[in-house]
């Protein structure tokens, strides 16, 4: 449990297989998040698992971790079959996993957040000279001049980061499982992170590394795995690779998502003036002096990477962000200053990232969650009729086809398509002029996302409606969007209409080149 | 009750887990009036029911406020304070109010009386509404804290002392405050009555007003309904206030039932009313209850305690008793909506 243990070199010749996994599949209920991946880990070597949201990467981490256990198939470490009881387990055994949200303790230092459940314990407490001195030496091999009594809350990102591989060193980690750490970090922060990962597989640490940002995870790994759908499509060394291989790999054929209707374009429904949005931090700006202006009947979809700004966008133009500047203007009427309600009243309205924490109201019926935000439309004096919103209900079902039967049933029995299908409906029953979607297709499956964008395609034609819907897969832009938004850092870096190629796409998004 | 349930029943979605939810208050109430009506002769009569029923009613008005806070996902350890607050400036303002620079005693009218002290109950509950809406301050802190200040100043109200004259003077016109507490019709004691018109206005509300719906909602996931368009905020403060009110009209009926008025009435009510609420299968969590429920948790309350009374047990058991059915209630709601999660 000391640190020379965990930095020596482990035994074995570096690129020998050192963990894989064999035909492994996972099954959520209905829903297939896997289906037979095999994956092999090389000694002291990077190993990058590629593909889309919702591929099935961090199923299959989950599973390397001990996180969750396969429905089907087995794990091999150093040759011999293994079943993690859970994560712990796997730790003991060797396998760390860091995730994307850090798991550390923001109120307990450095030192404590290293040794957090695995204390030195002396007959008298805990030995926290001894836990410091090697806190010391920890940071000192990563060259982080971080003092171990700093509390974590005051570490940038970047540093927080250095803090949950040195616990994982600790814990004398030779399998290091890393899923998206350069996203929230700077440039220079991910240089010292490549560091640190390059000094790692020097001294026999395997590393597998997750990451959207394509040609930079190029630059670390060794050996690239895509995923897709739950399947592996692709593996090969980094050597007989690039950039074009992955994409191709990643996007492949598609399935129809539909395709732009030939709705009639009426006046600029949305305008959006020089907006601006602060980010969390409050320093800088999430979305930076950004315009946009949508016409009824027109369908544009903004594309951009995790922390691009989309999702801020969306909430501050639907209220329930504020602005620092700028204006947003609904068929001319400025509505900057308007609260939520009154926006939808005004016809503007959100279908959120999150369902499940921002859509649905898991306490009531589908009915009840399809009628939330049209409760006036059947509201006579001071009563609600049970038979108008039965009518509500009823119309808002037909049009976007939820499989239930007449929305009494709760809204957690239905799978995720139809719940995302009841949220949209809930906004469209509103009958608004703008429909905003943040991220529609999250977590549905290809069958549910397609009915999505064609119910948009179908609105958007018949009622003339404005929808700008946020996508961070690259083919649901080539789907029913006339106009493609690409959204980098909070500012719009490029747009192109229904005809561009997906690499043009990713290219302004920062994906294919960055730093 | 038959009425006031029926007509408080939720709307159309009815679940067979709803139904067995309540169900298990209901035959608890069953079993607890067989039970006690075995162990003593005079238990099972009507007299006695009516009796017990007018005990109800305190908590059961408590209980409905609680029940509107709790659907918010929130919690109000005020009322208890807020009753004893209100009894005692329903009290005092019985004893005359002396305005000096005019020189007299004004001597309000009952009615007058009676408004005052709703505005009383609904300022208390605002200021707790705009602490936890707009301040942020956590409604468990926020009413902890009108718990001892509405109780402070009861007692430097009335320096500790109880109000005993509530029946006014024909000469000054305002006699009747004890018609609250004491008079019936049809032999139904008017503070049952109060209680069954609050139980049907709140429980009519729930089911089948916007505000009702917007409570639900809200309750059940605020950021949701929020999106959705709920003025999630107004509904928040609403809930205090008439959770405030409801411990006002409280206050009035306990201080016309005891002819006095004492600055430590209603002390740990709170704690009987939020017990009503969870007995009746509301989810502390927000977003699930009903009214129909939430009054058979008070009769199952009022109705244990009273019988252990009638049948000799001595107070210190009546406590264990109660808290053993509460503990007991909150398991099997658990149990409950552990089973829904997926």
């Amino acid at each position: 449990m000391t640190v020379q243990g965990s930095l020596q070199p482990a035994a074995g010749r570096i690129g020998d297989v050192v963990m894989s996994a064999r035909d492994v599949a996972k099954h959520y209920g209905a829903v297939q998040a896997l289906k037979g991946v095999n994956f092999d880990i090389h000694r002291g070597q990077v190993t990058t698992l590629f593909g889309e949201n919702g591929a099935g990467k961090s199923t299959l981490m989950k599973i390397l971790s001990g996180i969750v256990t396969p429905t089907h198939g087995e794990i091999i470490l150093d040759g011999k079959p293994v079943v993690f009881a859970n994560a712990t387990d796997a730790l003991a055994q060797g396998i760390s996993i860091i995730h994307q949200e850090l798991a550390l303790a923001p109120n307990l230092n450095v030192r404590d957040n290293i040794f957090m459940g695995r204390e030195i314990r002396t007959a008298t407490g805990v030995n926290f000279a001894e836990e410091s001195r090697i806190t010391r030496e920890l940071m000192a091999e990563l060259e982080e001049d971080i003092d171990p009594l700093t509390p974590v809350e005051d570490l940038r990102l970047g540093q927080q980061q250095i803090v949950e591989i040195a616990r994982a060193l600790q814990a004398n980690s030779r399998i290091l499982i890393m899923d998206e750490p350069t996203s929230a970090l700077s440039a220079s922060e991910v240089e010292v992170l490549f560091k640190v990962i390059r000094d790692l597989t020097a001294k026999g640490v395997s590393i597998v590394y997750i990451s959207h940002h394509l040609e930079e995870a190029l630059t670390v790994t060794h050996h690239a795995v895509v995923l897709r759908d739950g399947m592996m499509t692709a593996n090969a060394p980094r050597s007989e690779i690039n950039l074009e291989w992955i994409v191709r790999n990643m996007v492949g054929e598609n399935f129809d998502l539909g395709s732009p209707p030939e709705s009639e374009m009426g006046a600029p429904a949305l305008v959006i003036d020089d907006l601006c949005v602060p980010d969390r931090s409050g320093q800088g700006n999430a979305v930076d002096h950004l315009d946009l202006s949508v016409k009824a009947g027109e369908i544009v979809c903004i594309y951009g990477l995790m922390g691009a700004g989309r999702t801020e966008l969306m909430e501050c133009v639907a209220g329930r962000l504020k602005a620092s500047s700028g204006a947003v203007r609904l068929m001319g009427a400025d509505v900057s200053r308007l609260s939520i309600a009154q926006r939808i009243e005004a016809g503007l309205v959100l279908v959120p990232e999150d369902r499940q924490r921002d859509g649905l109201v898991q306490t009531m019926s589908v009915g009840q969650n399809l009628s939330l935000a049209s409760i006036g439309a059947f509201t006579r004096g001071l009563f609600t009729s049970r038979g108008d919103e039965q009518t509500v209900i009823d119309t808002s079902i037909k049009e976007v086809t939820v499989k239930t039967d007449g929305g009494d049933a709760m809204i957690g029995s239905l799978s995720g398509g139809n719940q995302q299908k009841v949220v949209i409906g809930k906004m469209l029953a509103t009958q608004p002029d703008v429909i905003l979607l943040d991220e529609p297709s999250r977590g549905i499956d290809v069958g549910a996302k397609a009915e999505v964008f064609k119910l948009l395609a179908r609105t958007a034609q018949e009622r003339g409606l404005a929808v700008v819907y946020t996508t961070s897969e690259v083919g649901e832009c080539l789907s029913v969007a006339h106009r493609i938004i690409v959204m980098r850092r909070g500012r719009i870096s490029a747009e192109f209409d229904h005809t561009v190629s997906k690499e043009d796409i990713m290219a302004a998004s920062g994906e294919a080149v960055h730093h | 009750m038959a009425d006031i349930t029926s007509t408080s029943t939720g709307s159309g979605g009815m679940n067979i887990g709803k139904i067995l939810l309540e169900g298990r208050a209901f035959f608890a109430l069953v079993a607890i009036i067989i039970v006690f009506s075995i162990l003593s002769p005079v238990y099972f009569s009507v007299g006695n029911f009516l009796i017990m029923s007018s005990h109800v009613a305190i908590f059961g008005l408590l209980a409905i406020g609680m029940l509107l806070v709790i659907l918010n996902g929130g919690i109000d350890l005020s009322v208890g304070s807020t009753l004893g607050l209100s009894g005692v400036v329903a009290g005092a303002l019985m004893q005359g109010v002396e305005i000096p620079a005019a020189g007299v005693i004004l001597y309000p009218p009952v009615w007058a009386v009676v408004v005052l002290t709703l505005c009383l109950g609904a300022f208390v509950g605002a200021i707790n509404g705009v602490l936890i809406a707009f301040f942020r301050v956590p409604a468990f802190v926020a009413t902890l804290g009108m718990l001892y200040v509405a109780r402070g100043v009861a007692l430097l109200m009335t320096n500790g002392l109880t109000f005993n004259n509530l029946s006014g003077s024909e000469a000054l016109g305002n006699t009747g405050f004890d018609w609250l507490g004491f008079n019936r019709i049809g032999g139904v004691p008017i503070g049952v009555i109060v209680l069954a018109v609050v139980a049907v206005v709140v429980g009519v509300t729930l089911a089948r007003t916007a505000f009702g719906r917007w409570l639900y909602a809200s309750g059940g996931n605020e950021r949701a309904a929020e999106l959705s368009g709920v003025p999630t905020k107004m509904v928040q403060i609403s809930v205090y206030v008439l959770s405030g009110m409801c411990a006002a009209i409280a206050g009035l009926v306990l201080s016309s039932q005891l002819t006095s008025a004492g600055p430590t009435a209603g002390t740990t009510y709170e704690l009987t009313a939020i017990a009503a609420v969870v007995i009746g299968g509301a989810a502390l969590t927000g977003g699930r209850g009903t009214v129909r429920g939430t009054m058979l948790g008070a009769f199952v309350i009022g109705f244990l305690s009273d019988g252990l009374v009638i049948i000799g047990v001595s107070a210190y058991w009546q406590t264990v008793f109660t808290g053993a059915v509460i503990v007991l209630a909150v398991l099997l709601n658990s149990l409950q909506y552990g089973g829904k999660k997926r």
